[in-house]
């Protein structure tokens, strides 16, 4: 969505204007993935793939919610005729010719769709019997565990009420299919919420008996509860959703190649919200609520809770007999708008798996908490990169005078090529005459205050230099077995009080230090 | 009160010169190092004044770089050669050197890319650099280099282990004219072939000792170098027809080296029909080179100026016929052991070519008439007749008459020579600076006398010569101060005497060889008591002790390289070895029997082998 759209959304929306804030900070707390329960519910596991509980959201410019959601992937293999490619494109034609555009209405459509809206029901009152149940234990339980079930419920129940509704929305023969992305804040606030506010009368009791546990989803408690009321004014005004729900039953889906260069709309693009993306676990349990990072580890925690979970269909990896179909390429979005990988960039380009989407959300658009014990210096947002590092840190001794240090020589040296003034920085004895040339000390400072170095040169630097191996003993260095001359004696003691080299233009010198 | 007139009366008359003046007075003293070594070890001042002027450095000893780079910020040139015990940090102090312009760092072997990235950085003005030897250095540092130093004109990059990668920045360098890739292996045809840059500014290029390439990739290397002055190919390809056709267009050749090559007489032929007359052409050791092929040759390039022919054994009086009639303007002629040639021939030198200033004829059948008509070349300044058993001080006195620029004269196992062709030479030849008797039972302390007159003297090797003693040697010590390099080995009547005279006045001695001389503890240590001194060869010492030795050793600061037998290995304590090697100082055992006898191998009888280098 453009930003001056986006912005007459909200001054009309909310005058308060403090509706664009708030639906970010509630998504952050937000774990959403009742869908995959649903699903599996449903199904069975016929999934193989934690990419199948992905759902997409639209948020909507300027309509009205009653016509808002739709599926744009029913889980009732009906769905065939409607299309399913959302590219770029097809979002900016949607936005200009929404009206315009007539809506392919197809009985039988509304026939599986009515029928899937049944069977959401007869779920939801299945769950809605669980929880009864729950709480008459939880009145004689105590433990966080009856409390956090019930938040699991709760959002099994607020996703199955979300697909009720954006079925219906699909029933109604004037929605339209799609509709342009906008920013990704606040999405899962319209998710969740809209449905609460806008559909009156199957969400209302929900809201009602689910109204406690809303509370504690939002884990900060009171303040955040407080958002999930400004919430439901400020998002009431209806939106428009665009909730796909991933369908590995699709038919008719044209045969994309299998190349990098997928050309635009040959194949499908599934754009995870950020609390998905972020989420610890994405497998829970049914029953007890426990989350599982792998859909594998799930099934065998499901053996616990009973003999129909030990059989083998049970315990078989899902999906496997849809071999025979065509198989549909997925690609992946990025959540974070403006961001090359978002499916609106003008150069998108997507990811490829959903394991691509979670490091690259987490590297590119989240903190960097982990911090390696060892430097103290490196951030990472995702632990693999962090033990990763680890693994290398301190050898890496190959550094370049502003600090920067490398793992590999070339690599120092492209980095030398590519900066004015960078110099390769011979690592001194530990033992260092105490004599560095002032202009040194100035671009340490200078470097330690943009944060990124923690190596410094002279007599306050000892730990620093600790760290680096002596150049002379690099068996990588092929010249150490190409020769057949010995370069056992060297002469150190001559070199301690060496000045730095000095850069040219400190200037220039210090104003790349965010090159890796 | 007093201390202060004292200082304003005997103020320095240089305060009140500008520094640009005294750097201009300066610079007429370039000429002589040893007035300007004088000036700056007088005060302070004048040496702080001498290093801001200074534009050469060459350090003997590593240890002081870092200061002396500091002092003398206007260097231009550095010359590090066989610093192995610098490393990076040197290199990064080189690096300092913001306006050099030359630097000299062969076989200094610690230094790795990291220390030649430094230079690279650091001297961005660098016009001329010599790796050879640096073994590692790779790609990467080269590239840098060519990236970073622009103006780079000179490259030498001998024996590195590097690859076809660095070739592209390196032959991008807009005005490289000289690249020595002498020994670079790893450079072979299918990395040449594939190059797709041309250096147009080449005008010498160096391949000696590359075995993996042939005319294919050589002509892939030196495409569109239109200006291609000089070619060396020592110890490479076969010099085959191919070859000579695919330089056939380098119009511009002017001096090409095929030392030690596989020559085809079509090949030799072949660039006998080159366009243009080439200056200098060597073919030493090629052993394919015969008279007819190298009479034709010769025929087209009248311009010859030096002409190396060594070891060319087939070549006969015709080949030399053909050179002196055709190459009148010859300065250099090399014809080591070419024993066909007779006696006769080379009577046509001094007939034909008066402008040779250069003549090597050793192990040849040269006699004193050769010699008395190479005499008419009045600019001869080096001559070489080892081994040549046909001359005596007849012929040497006619040299010694009329060849008064004579620098250099070899008459290593020339035992027709005795004192009275020394003296005559050394009345003639007042500029002789390098002087080789070796192996000569007839020499005795008279000619160390004599010798003693030629003050420029900086090479003497009297090795084996029985008769001379510490006198002579003592007299050479005091008239000849800038005697750099001895070789006293088998002067068995040599003692501590000559060691101390030397001690005191040869203060410019860098290497010697004592070896069976009768010098003892004392005599060591007077000499290695001498700075400059780096180079020592002590084998078979009659009165060296362990101790002796390692006290010797321990007072040698600038020591690196002594050569012992390995007797003394087990002797000296391994802390002193460690101790001394730490400065940069390389042992060599040697397990030599001990031999007395003068002429093991029998070269009196001169079985025509070519002389062991001295």
């Amino acid at each position: 969505m453009e930003p001056n759209d986006r912005l007459s959304l909200d001054a009309w929306a909310n005058p308060s204007s403090s509706c664009n804030g708030l639906p970010r900070k509630m998504s952050l707390e937000n774990p959403s993935f009742t869908n995959f329960n649903l699903q599996q519910q449903e199904q069975k596991w016929d999934d193989t793939s934690i990419l199948n509980y992905g759902i997409r959201i639209e948020p909507p410019p300027f309509h009205e919610f009653n016509q808002a959601s739709e599926s744009e992937y029913l889980l009732s293999s009906t769905c065939n005729n409607q299309p399913k490619v959302l590219d770029q494109e097809d979002g900016l034609n949607n936005e200009a010719l929404q009206t315009s555009k007539s809506p392919d209405w197809d009985p039988r459509t509304m026939l599986n769709n009515l029928s899937f809206l049944e069977q959401k029901i007869h779920h939801l009152q299945d769950l809605v019997h669980l929880i009864v149940g729950r709480k008459g234990q939880a009145l004689g339980g105590h433990d966080q565990l009856v409390t956090q079930q019930q938040q699991l419920i709760t959002a099994d129940l607020t996703s199955i009420i979300v697909q009720l509704i954006s079925t219906a929305g699909s029933l109604l023969p004037s929605v339209k299919h799609k509709l342009s992305t906008g920013p990704p804040n606040g999405q899962l606030g319209e998710l969740l919420f809209p449905p609460l506010a806008g559909m009156n009368c199957v969400p209302q009791p929900q809201h009602g008996s689910g109204s406690k546990s809303v509370q504690p989803q939002c884990v900060t408690g009171s303040k955040v509860s407080d958002q999930c009321n400004q919430m439901d004014v400020t998002v009431s005004f209806g939106t428009e959703q665009n909730l796909s729900i991933e369908e590995h039953e699709m038919k008719e889906e044209e045969d994309a190649d299998e190349g990098e260069n997928l050309p635009p709309g040959s194949y499908d693009i599934l754009q995870l919200e950020k609390e998905e993306i972020l989420a610890p676990h994405t497998h829970f349990c049914t029953i007890c609520g426990k989350g599982f990072k792998r859909d594998a580890n799930l099934r065998m925690h499901m053996r616990g809770h009973g003999d129909e979970y030990k059989t083998p269909a049970a315990l078989a990896k899902p999906n496997k007999e849809s071999s025979s179909e065509p198989v549909i390429i997925k690609r992946y979005s990025c959540p974070f708008a403006g961001c090359k990988r978002n499916k609106d960039h003008k150069k998108f380009q997507p990811l490829k798996t959903i394991l691509c989407v979670k490091n690259h959300y987490k590297r590119t658009h989240c903190d960097k908490s982990y911090i390696c014990s060892r430097c103290n210096t490196k951030k990472f947002s995702v632990m693999a990169d962090l033990k990763t590092h680890e693994k290398h840190c301190g050898k890496d001794k190959w550094l370049c005078s502003c600090g920067t240090t490398f793992s590999r020589k070339d690599k120092l040296f492209g980095h030398i090529a590519l900066f004015q003034g960078h110099t390769p920085a011979i690592p001194l004895e530990e033992t260092k005459g105490p004599s560095v040339s002032c202009d040194k000390m100035d671009g340490n400072e200078a470097s330690n205050k943009s944060g990124n170095i923690n190596f410094s040169f002279g007599s306050n630097a000892g730990s620093g230099a600790q760290n680096i191996i002596e150049v002379k003993e690099d068996a990588d260095d092929p010249a150490s077995y190409f020769s057949p001359l010995s370069f056992d004696t060297c002469n150190f003691g001559g070199f301690h009080e060496f000045p730095r080299p000095t850069f040219d233009d400190s200037e220039s010198s210090f104003s790349f230090l965010e090159a890796p | 009160m007093k201390t202060n007139k004292k200082t304003t009366s005997n103020c320095n008359p240089f305060d009140f010169l500008t520094e640009e003046i005294i750097f201009t007075i300066l610079d007429y003293l370039n000429d002589d190092p040893f007035s300007k070594k004088s000036l700056s070890l007088t005060c302070k001042a004048l040496y702080s004044i001498e290093s801001h002027h200074r534009k050469t450095l060459k350090p003997l000893r590593a240890e002081l770089l870092s200061r002396t780079l500091h002092s003398c910020f206007n260097l231009v040139e550095i010359d590090l050669s066989n610093g192995v015990e610098l490393n990076d940090l040197a290199a990064a102090a080189i690096a300092e050197a913001k306006n050099l312009e030359k630097l000299w760092l062969s076989r200094c072997k610690l230094i790795t890319d990291m220390g030649i990235g430094c230079v690279a950085v650091g001297c961005r003005k660098l016009r001329l650099i010599c790796l050879k030897w640096c073994l590692k250095v790779s790609d990467l540092g080269l590239q840098l280099l060519a990236l970073k130093c622009k103006e780079i004109r000179s490259l030498d990059l001998s024996y590195l282990q590097i690859t076809e990668k660095c070739l592209p920045s390196i032959l991008q360098l807009q005005h490289l004219e000289d690249l020595v890739l002498e020994g670079c292996l790893g450079i072979d045809d299918d990395a040449l072939s594939t190059l797709q840059q041309s250096c147009k500014s080449l005008k010498t290029l160096n391949m000696s000792n590359c075995h993996n390439h042939s005319h294919v990739g050589l002509s892939s290397l030196i495409k569109g170098a239109e200006n291609l002055r000089e070619l060396t190919l020592a110890y490479g390809p076969a010099i085959t027809e191919d070859l000579a056709k695919c330089l056939h267009t380098f119009s511009g050749l002017r001096l090409v080296k095929f030392d030690g090559c596989l020559v085809k007489c079509s090949g030799v032929r072949a660039i006998g029909r080159w366009p243009r007359s080439l200056k200098e052409l060597s073919f030493s050791k090629c052993s394919g080179v015969e008279d007819d092929s190298l009479s034709f040759l010769v025929q087209a390039h009248k311009e010859l100026t030096k002409l190396d022919i060594t070891c060319c054994r087939k070549i006969t009086y015709d080949s030399v016929d053909s050179i002196t009639s055709s190459c009148r303007s010859l300065t250099s002629v090399g014809m080591e052991s070419c024993s066909l040639v007779p006696k006769e021939a080379f009577i046509l030198f001094g007939q034909r070519c008066e402008l040779i200033e250069e003549l090597d004829v050793t192990d040849t059948k040269i006699d004193d008439e050769g010699l008395k008509s190479i005499s008419r070349c009045s600019k001869l300044s080096s001559l070489k007749l080892g081994i040549c058993l046909n001359i005596t001080d007849d012929g040497l006195k006619h040299i010694g008459s009329s060849c008064s620029k004579l620098k250099e004269l070899d008459l290593y196992r020339s035992l027709g020579i005795t004192d009275e062709g020394i003296a005559a030479v050394t009345f003639g030849c007042p500029e002789l600076e390098i002087i080789n008797i070796a192996y000569n039972d007839k020499i005795t302390d008279s000619s160390l006398i004599s010798l003693s007159r030629c003050s420029r003297l900086r090479v003497l090797e009297i090795r084996g010569c029985p008769h001379v003693s510490s006198k002579g040697l003592s007299s050479i010590a005091v008239g000849c101060r800038q005697l750099a390099v001895l070789d006293i080995k088998k002067c068995f009547n040599i003692n501590d005497n000559a060691m101390l005279q030397l001690a005191q006045f040869s203060q410019n001695l860098k290497q010697i060889n004592l070896s069976y001389c009768s010098v003892t503890d004392v005599g060591l240590l007077a000499l290695t008591s001498m700075n400059r001194l780096q180079n020592i060869t002590v084998l078979h010492l009659r009165g060296l002790t362990p101790n002796g030795l390692a006290a010797a050793l321990l007072t040698c600061r600038g020591i690196t390289k002594v050569k012992l037998h390995a007797s003394f290995k087990p002797l000296l304590p391994k802390s002193l070895l460690d101790y001394i090697e730490a400065h940069g100082c390389v042992f060599h055992w040697r397990d030599k029997a001990f031999q007395v006898e003068m002429d093991p191998k029998g070269w009196k009888l001169h079985f025509g082998k070519s002389p062991e280098a001295p």
